[in-house]
């Protein structure tokens, strides 16, 4: 009797096991999916707001040139098709042709020629498009980019939410700086995207619904999305537990990432953030006083313990990351200087510097933090510092724009940082280390960097057409960024994305969910 | 006529303190808003940083481009000129960070506050009052002791920590109230149903929120209480042969009403600060959550306009409390 019952719970559970198999094989058309943001949103148009909380309504209110698969290949999305000319200076886009706006008016050349007029004058990522002159609109469905220079970077800057395509005949009446405050970027948004806007209300939720005429057919199978702002992490998590919301990104707080990865019925991830590429790092003021001195910041990497940050503050949710290009990114290079901890050395190094132990101390620095979420990272760095005879003081600011204050005018020794890459490293990254950005407002060159081997190397990446090169010129830099230390780089920010059993196909591609998600679905 | 001449003196004195106080009103808000405006421009850096914070970064041209287009430019004087007479007509401004008139942003959010807030105070009233009684009437009871721990707890306890509580065991172990906001936009259907799901939401909140509240009240009505007990007239009342009931609930509670009125309208202003970590723990969409992150963001009309409003709330307050004081004991207001 026994046997049978087990037998057939067996094969109960195989069927089950199988029919699941199934579900997830083929996508079920309807439902609403219940998914929330961590903050308010500022403006939901993509176009001239750029971050990662208008990201996720931005990607499916408009659509985007392209769009990228799992291994960092871009795939057409409002581009069927597109063209580079040998010598890289233009690139054609051939527009699918039956693609409309929300109001039904059809998405035309022009109104990719205007979208980048708008981003160029309007985002702040200046070098995504900086190098292109012009658009071109031979006829409707075609549109040739023109540049000064070739500009490998623009494949990535076409897709996710970096180039939204936006009407013209919504936006286009008035003037091109004014689009970031238009009324319409809140309100009866006309979206080239898979899903139009219902309703927003700030602070509260926003709602998408269906776009019937999208221009992929079958797509996307959600009817609706609702996104809720819950800014509290714990009570977010709370709401994973009880099934209140299906799916979450950005969740990065160590311990809630641990707790929910023990719920049944819950998948938590870190993949989705490739392009995004977040870090967290240790900046360090090269332009002053024993921080000028490159061994003086040697020995502060080798003196503060990355495995005490990736497995005590971090608990393990955060993976090594050594250079200031996201891991996950295919120019990442890990084979650098690691800077394990070496207590022996960095005080050899001092000593070599001329900071021998006076009194107790070597030398007295500070250290900044411009939000709380760090503070764990900066009181250890201060305890690691004092293994070494470093004194370190901690320099708490009342908000960020104290401490992007303090950033912009390189008033700092060290200080706790987190900066995006961005997809391409053009984009998130060059601004770092590049000697001619020294300094100009936050997550600029704030640390005074200069090397003009590393300029060059830079500039040489920026127009170099063949990936292979590309990735070799990257390699270059990131052991010479490694050896210098100008920021020591210690570990990517902890995101995870959270999703329960019923859904199928969450976004966890390169971009996460500044991508559209026309291809999620909700299992029953 | 009714009145004497004695009464119409009275009734145009009282009418003159009154437009007097309006007008120190107005002056107080004036001076609250230059003081705002100035400490706000005194502090390091401004709005273009948190929004370049927002856009994940953005170069110095950009930021020079924000600051020209909110006229963050201008030296301070030509700013605060022009923001105290925008006021001075009603115009509360322009949201930097939120691009939208700052008067919609707050009329947008204050329902949702004034809903928790009043419910919160007026259960704490009642119940707070109830308890009271109770207590008083028997110090050395269970009850008292009851009502002492519960005072205790709701006063000491942190808000955030009561409402992360009360979310894990009535939201997660014990799923019967939602985690966070105001409603379930997925639910359809009629009046009623969108009445019931808000008060669903709302339970948890007031909770959280009332328990502060109650503590006050009860410890206050308690001591008032047993004072009122302990008075000549209770001992008069008693010795001509009313029960105690009668005792208590005609004679002493209407007496021992006034210090417990007095303090709810102080609590009044409370409408901003109480409810800001409440709001944020259970993401309840109201005006608490906005100044929080307009401070955090920097968004100077939006602060100002917040204190603009909350000033107007705690004046209303003040004068209701009047007016609730005058009905419970005639000798307020009066003059002498």
């Amino acid at each position: 009797m026994n046997k049978i019952l087990k037998g057939l719970a067996l094969a109960a559970a195989v069927t089950t096991s199988l029919t699941g198999f199934a579900q997830a094989e083929e996508p079920k058309q309807g439902g609403t999916l219940i998914t929330v943001l961590g903050s308010n949103v500022r403006n939901l148009n993509s176009a001239v707001q750029s971050g990662i909380v208008t990201g996720f309504p931005g990607a499916q209110l408009f659509a985007s040139p392209l769009r990228y698969d799992e291994d960092w290949t871009p795939q057409p999305y409002l581009a069927q098709s597109w063209e580079i000319s040998d010598d890289g200076l233009t690139v054609t886009l051939n527009l699918v042709t039956n693609a409309k706006f929300h109001d039904g008016t059809p998405i035309t050349s022009e109104d990719v020629a205007f979208s980048v007029e708008v981003i160029k004058e309007n985002h702040p990522f200046k070098s995504m498009f900086a190098p292109v002159e012009s658009v071109s609109t031979p006829d409707a469905h075609t549109a040739v980019l023109n540049l000064s220079k070739p500009h490998p970077a623009l494949m990535l800057a076409m897709s996710g939410q970096l180039m939204s395509i936006i009407p013209k005949h919504i936006y286009g009446d008035g003037a091109i700086g004014d689009v970031k405050t238009h009324p319409r970027n809140n309100e009866n948004v006309v979206g080239s995207g898979p899903f139009k806007l219902t309703e927003f209300k700030n602070g509260e939720h926003v709602i998408l619904e269906r776009f019937d005429d999208f221009f992929i057919d079958g797509r996307p199978y959600l009817d609706r999305i609702v996104m809720r702002i819950i800014t509290d992490p714990a009570a977010r998590a709370i709401a994973y537990e009880n099934g209140e919301l299906h799916m979450g990104a950005f969740e990065s707080l160590p311990r809630i990432i641990n707790r929910l990865k023990k719920v049944e019925g819950l998948t938590v991830t870190p993949d989705g953030y490739g392009a995004i590429g977040p870090l967290d790092w240790l900046a360090m003021n090269t332009t002053k006083g024993p921080l000028a001195d490159v061994r003086v910041r040697k020995a502060i990497a080798y003196a503060v313990d990355k495995n005490f940050i990736l497995n005590a503050l971090m608990q393990g949710t955060a993976s090594d990351s050594r250079t200031g290009i996201h891991p996950d990114s295919p120019f990442y290079s890990g084979d650098v200087e690691a800077y394990d901890l070496d207590l022996e050395k960095a005080a050899a190094l001092l000593d070599e510097a001329g900071y021998p132990v006076k009194d107790g101390s070597r030398m007295s620095l500070t250290i900044d933090f411009g939000w709380p979420g760090v503070k764990p990272q900066v009181e250890y760095v201060k305890a690691a510092l004092k293994k070494v005879d470093i004194d370190v003081e901690v320099r708490a600011s009342a908000d960020f724009p104290t401490w992007a204050k303090r950033m912009g005018e390189m008033d700092f020794d060290l200080s706790w940082d987190t900066v995006f890459n961005w997809g391409d490293p053009v984009i998130g990254v060059h601004r770092t280390y590049d000697s001619s950005n020294i300094a100009k407002g936050v997550w600029s060159n704030t640390q005074g960097y200069s090397n003009a081997r590393v300029d060059e190397l830079m500039a040489m990446a920026a127009v170099e057409s063949d990936p292979v090169k590309r990735t070799a010129l990257y390699a270059e830099f990131q052991q010479i960024i490694a050896d210098e230390v100008p920021v020591y780089h210690t570990n990517t920010i902890p995101y995870h994305t959270v999703y329960s059993d019923k859904v199928g196909n969450p976004p966890l591609g390169i971009w996460g969910t500044s991508t559209p998600i026309d291809m999620t679905y909700l299992k029953e | 006529m009714r009145f004497s001449d004695h009464k119409k003196t009275q009734i145009v004195a009282s009418l003159q303190s009154f437009l007097m106080r309006c007008l120190y009103a107005v002056i107080m808000l004036m001076a609250v808003l230059v003081l705002n405006f100035s400490m706000m421009h005194l502090a390091p850096g401004d709005v273009a940083d948190t929004i370049s914070q927002s856009m994940g970064g953005a170069d110095q041209e950009i930021l020079d481009q924000i600051r020209a287009d909110y006229g963050l430019d201008q030296p301070f004087l030509v700013q605060l000129g022009r923001y105290m007479g925008n006021v001075l007509q009603f115009d509360l401004g322009y949201s930097f960070f939120y691009n939208a008139p700052v008067t919609d942003l707050i009329l947008q959010r204050l329902p949702a506050t004034l809903l928790l807030v009043f419910t919160a105070q007026i259960l704490a009233l009642f119940i707070g009052v109830v308890l009271g009684v109770i207590s008083a009437r028997k110090p050395n009871g269970i009850a008292s002791h009851f009502v002492t721990i519960l005072a205790l707890f709701g006063y000491s306890a942190p808000v955030f920590w009561t409402g992360i509580l009360l979310l894990i065991g009535f939201s997660l172990k014990i799923q019967i109230f939602p985690v966070a906001g105001m409603q379930d936009v997925t639910i359809e259907g009629g009046f009623w149903v969108h009445f019931l799901d808000i008060a669903r939401h709302l339970v948890l909140p007031v909770i959280t929120l009332g328990s502060i509240f109650l503590a006050l009240y009860s410890r206050l009505s308690r001591a008032t209480m047993m004072e009122v007990l302990g008075s000549d007239y209770v001992r008069t009342a008693k010795a001509k042969g009313l029960s105690q009931n009668q005792v208590v609930y005609k004679h002493a509670l209407k007496n021992s009403l006034s210090p417990v009125i007095t303090l709810a309208g102080l609590q009044f202003s409370a409408v901003i600060s109480g409810a800001v970590l409440v709001e944020a723990v259970f993401s309840w969409p109201g005006l608490g959550t906005l100044a929080f992150q307009s401070i955090i963001a920097r968004d100077t009309p939006t602060i100002l306009g917040i204190l603009f409003f909350s000033a107007l709330v705690v004046i209303v307050g003040n004068l209701l409390t009047d007016l609730a004081l005058r009905l419970v004991d005639p000798r307020v207001g009066g003059k002498g």
